[in-house]
């Protein structure tokens, strides 16, 4: 499965660990969100970074304490149909000002790609090859926006605004 | 009328270009129907009995003479040549070739008109009143703030993959014309002792399976509060409507299962953290939209012109006048309803004839402006009232004159097995049976006004749970069977009908809703008693007990 | 999306076939026993048990490029073989809308 991340298809640093596996002594790991909160402190003490994959149903206000020491968080969307990591993801950014990467797993496909963007997120994880080789040009498919968002895209209502505003001006 | 700006014009085409690569993409087998179904539902295409349906929005009902012509050039060149106007101010063709839908969108957007999320799990086409912006005690034109949400809402990042579809409707006036009771979110506009306008927020409301009646979730949201408290409930909504039960997801669902106390509680609270956020929206923002609808130059004209004292000794024209004109805020003026319920034809078809025709009218004699209802007629929004003789000629040529507005023959009615995949029963005959039935104008006029709505099966698109009278058609051991309930109404004092009894045969439907007619008329204690205040006042056992007593 | 064979046990009461819709525009179309689409019900596979439906079921759904929702349905065979539709549904897939369209074509 391709990863793309700052626009482009790119190695995938993380390595996913089973709840069982043993845990590697040095590099970067992304690990459930059940063996994340069991094992916190241990797993932040070790070297290499920590990604958490967060479920869609779990409340995400218990992963908050936690963010600033997470390198990654990996939002999950069982189904292309399932939308509730697009509201995870736009709290954890816009509320809760998180920094690190925003991961999009499961079945992401590219036509969610500009939807997933605006709400946040800028790794994913892609299911289909040809998607994520489109990444490029299907982002930029759209120009125009209408609700403001944590990604700071000026919105249909403001760039009027500021059209008017120009317009104004000169006469 | 709103006019679309560059910006707007952009987004549509945007649209377009993208659905058109979507549908080349699966014709190639690039996406398979799985993932495209989504797709297409988000840009109206629905898969039907025959063919796909492609259902457009036409926001708050509102429509320009030229986007008709183009709706009827889609229905000649695309389609069969005839539309079917739906109870949520879209219109539906019955027979696209998806091969062809990209075409059919493009044409479409020149026009700005769109389709973008008439189906799918996301926030559908904002309705709002059909008279908005002409009816007299209008607070103030609701149209204005469907736009503003209309835009809020589409290709929204964050609630386009909701657990289920998500309806919204406005209105302004005392009289409720856009059904909100009946809605997920319904939006009254008022004003606060302050003279500044906002909204009572009504949440929870929608037929189907489960009906509810919508709850007053907060009595008073500040206009420029409007689009954070939405989007509070929506995000409440996203992440904790159910999605293991595709009968279980609406939000009526989650708001009853709570409670609508500890609902509110969640979405105060969630509000509470965006309210002050870019979402907050700014007089001149309001503004901005204002000056993008155009109202038309009236004429200071007189109240009763001779044409009208004229026309008024012609019976036939004083039937159509007394049911489809009503009045304007503006003096000379009067608000025309365009039957679409011709005695044996399907409710809310028209032909692309009739839509042309139509459209020609509106520039003659309404500014070029025509609306859309939720009970599937059209109107004509700014007809001097000099024009009405001259107007009615024209449309009664036009088979648009059927002067039955409001009367028991103006049927809601979904497509039902006609043509839809869901239905379990059809619903169009039995509508063109009892409009035959109720054919004689005085008669109807006699009964007064009643509403019957009827549905092919359980998702309730013809609102049969708010008809006076509801039949609901369901499939039983192979044969349609109809149960028929009474007492509903969609209005402000929206409530759910009762069943009268057991479940009766297609050919039975129309002889039982003459007996329920015929015990009302036995039963009211004087003409002005309408069919609905005698069911409130008597409930369902007297009716009962007269329908069925010979079966 | 569960696929339809995984969605329930299949069992049919009498003679079926498989209907969809064709893919690029809509249309109304049956299963054949070449493993091909026809518009035409009497050149539909007529199934007779449980195993033969589902078998015909599973390589329709295979072919998702042609076809859109494919599921079976039942008709009614008489002794000198002609079929006709099961059900209201089904005869008015076959035959069109019960009622007059508002255009004739």
């Amino acid at each position: 499965m391709p990863l793309v991340k700052g626009g482009k298809i790119a190695d995938d640093t993380f390595t996913r660990l089973a709840d069982d596996a043993p845990l590697p002594a040095s590099g970067d790991i992304l690990l459930s969100a059940d063996r994340f909160v069991k094992d916190t402190d241990a797993l932040l003490a070790r070297a290499g970074k920590v990604g958490v994959i967060w479920p869609n149903s779990r409340d995400i206000d218990e992963l908050v304490p936690h963010l600033v020491r997470l390198a990654a968080v990996a939002l999950v969307f069982p189904t292309f149909r399932d939308g509730r990591a697009y509201s995870q993801a736009r709290l954890l950014r816009e509320r809760y000002a998180y920094r690190g990467e925003l991961r999009a797993t499961g079945q992401v496909l590219r036509d969610q790609f500009v939807f997933m963007l605006r709400a946040g997120f800028d790794s994913f994880e892609v299911k289909k090859q040809a998607d994520a080789e489109a990444f490029a040009q299907t982002v930029k498919r759209y120009s125009v926006f209408y609700q403001p968002t944590g990604d700071g895209r000026v919105t249909a209502l403001h760039r009027r605004m500021q059209l008017r505003h120009s317009e104004g001006v000169g006469t | 009328m709103y006019a679309y700006d560059e910006i707007d014009r952009t987004l549509v085409n945007e649209r377009v270009s993208e659905f058109r690569d979507q549908v080349k993409r699966r014709l190639s087998g690039e996406l398979t129907e799985d993932e495209f179904k989504i797709l297409r539902l988000q840009n109206g295409v629905y898969l039907q009995l025959h063919a796909y349906m492609f259902r457009v929005a036409i926001p708050y009902g509102t429509l320009s003479s030229d986007q008709l012509r183009r709706l009827a050039h889609i229905a000649r060149r695309y389609d069969r040549g005839y539309g079917h106007f739906t109870t949520r101010q879209n219109i539906q063709f019955n027979w696209i070739k998806l091969a062809e839908l990209p075409d059919a969108l493009a044409d479409l957007a020149e026009v700005g008109i769109h389709a973008m999320q008439t189906s799918g799990n996301n926030m559908r086409n904002v309705t709002s009143d059909q008279w908005a912006g002409v009816a007299p005690g209008e607070i103030e034109d609701p149209r204005i703030w469907s736009e503003l949400l209309r835009q809020h809402t589409t290709l929204h990042p964050e609630f386009s993959f909701l657990p289920r579809k998500f309806k919204i409707a406005i209105t302004a006036s005392d009289h409720d014309r856009a059904a909100i009771k009946i809605h997920d979110i319904g939006l009254r506009l008022v004003k606060n002792e302050k003279g500044e306008t906002g909204f009572e927020v009504l949440v929870g409301g929608g037929l189907g399976r489960t009906p509810f009646i919508a709850k007053t979730i907060k009595h008073f949201v500040h206009g420029r509060d409007i689009l954070s408290y939405v989007e509070a409930i929506l995000r409440v909504y996203n992440q904790y409507g159910r999605r293991d039960n595709i009968y279980k997801a609406r939000i009526k669902i989650l708001v009853h299962e709570l409670g609508i106390e500890k609902f509110s509680r969640e979405v105060e609270e969630e509000w509470q953290h965006i309210r002050n956020s870019s979402l907050q929206i700014d007089d001149a923002v309001i503004e901005d939209i204002r000056s993008r609808f155009s109202y038309p130059a009236y004429e200071k004209l007189p109240h009763m012109p001779d044409e009208l004292r004229q026309a008024a000794a012609d019976p036939a024209f004083e039937a159509w006048r007394k049911n489809s004109v009503a009045p304007h805020k503006v003096q000379g003026y009067s608000i025309v309803t365009i039957s679409l319920k011709p005695v044996g034809g399907p409710p809310g078809d028209a032909t692309a004839e009739q839509m042309d025709a139509l459209a020609d009218l509106a520039d003659k004699y309404s500014f070029g402006e025509i609306r859309v209802g939720h009970e599937q007629n059209l109107a004509l929004p700014h007809v001097a009232k000099r024009d009405l003789p001259a107007l009615w000629r024209a449309l009664d040529k036009l088979g648009l004159a059927t002067p039955n507005v409001n009367l028991i023959s103006d049927i809601i009615a979904c497509p039902g097995l006609d043509y839809c995949s869901l239905a379990n029963a059809r619903s169009i005959p039995i509508a063109q049976e009892l409009t035959r039935r109720f054919a004689n104008h005085e008669l109807a006029n006699l009964i007064g006004r009643l509403h019957i709505n009827i549905s092919g099966c359980i998702n309730a698109c013809g609102h049969h749970h708010v008809g006076h009278i509801g039949i609901l058609g369901v499939e039983k051991n192979g044969e349609e069977v109809y149960q028929i309930t009474i007492g509903g109404r969609a209005d402000e004092n929206a409530a759910l009908g009762n069943l009268i009894g057991p479940g009766v045969k297609f050919e039975e439907v129309a002889d039982v809703i003459e007996d329920v007619v015929e015990a009302y008329l036995a039963l009211r204690e004087r003409p002005e008693e309408l069919f609905i205040d005698t069911v409130k006042r008597l409930g369902v056992e007297p009716f009962k007990e007269r329908v069925y007593a010979t079966r | 999306m569960t696929s339809p064979l995984e969605q329930k046990k299949i069992r049919i009461a009498g003679p079926s076939v498989v209907t969809a819709n064709r893919t690029w525009d809509g249309a109304v179309i049956y299963r054949t026993a070449a493993r091909n689409w026809s518009a035409d019900l009497t050149d539909a596979a007529i199934v007779r048990n449980s195993d033969d439906a589902k078998a015909l079921l599973a390589e329709s759904v295979a072919d998702d490029l042609g076809a859109v929702g494919a599921y079976i349905a039942p008709v009614q065979v008489d002794d000198d073989g002609t079929i006709a539709p099961g059900n209201l549904r089904e005869q008015i897939r076959r035959t069109g809308v019960t009622i007059g369209l508002p255009v004739q074509v």
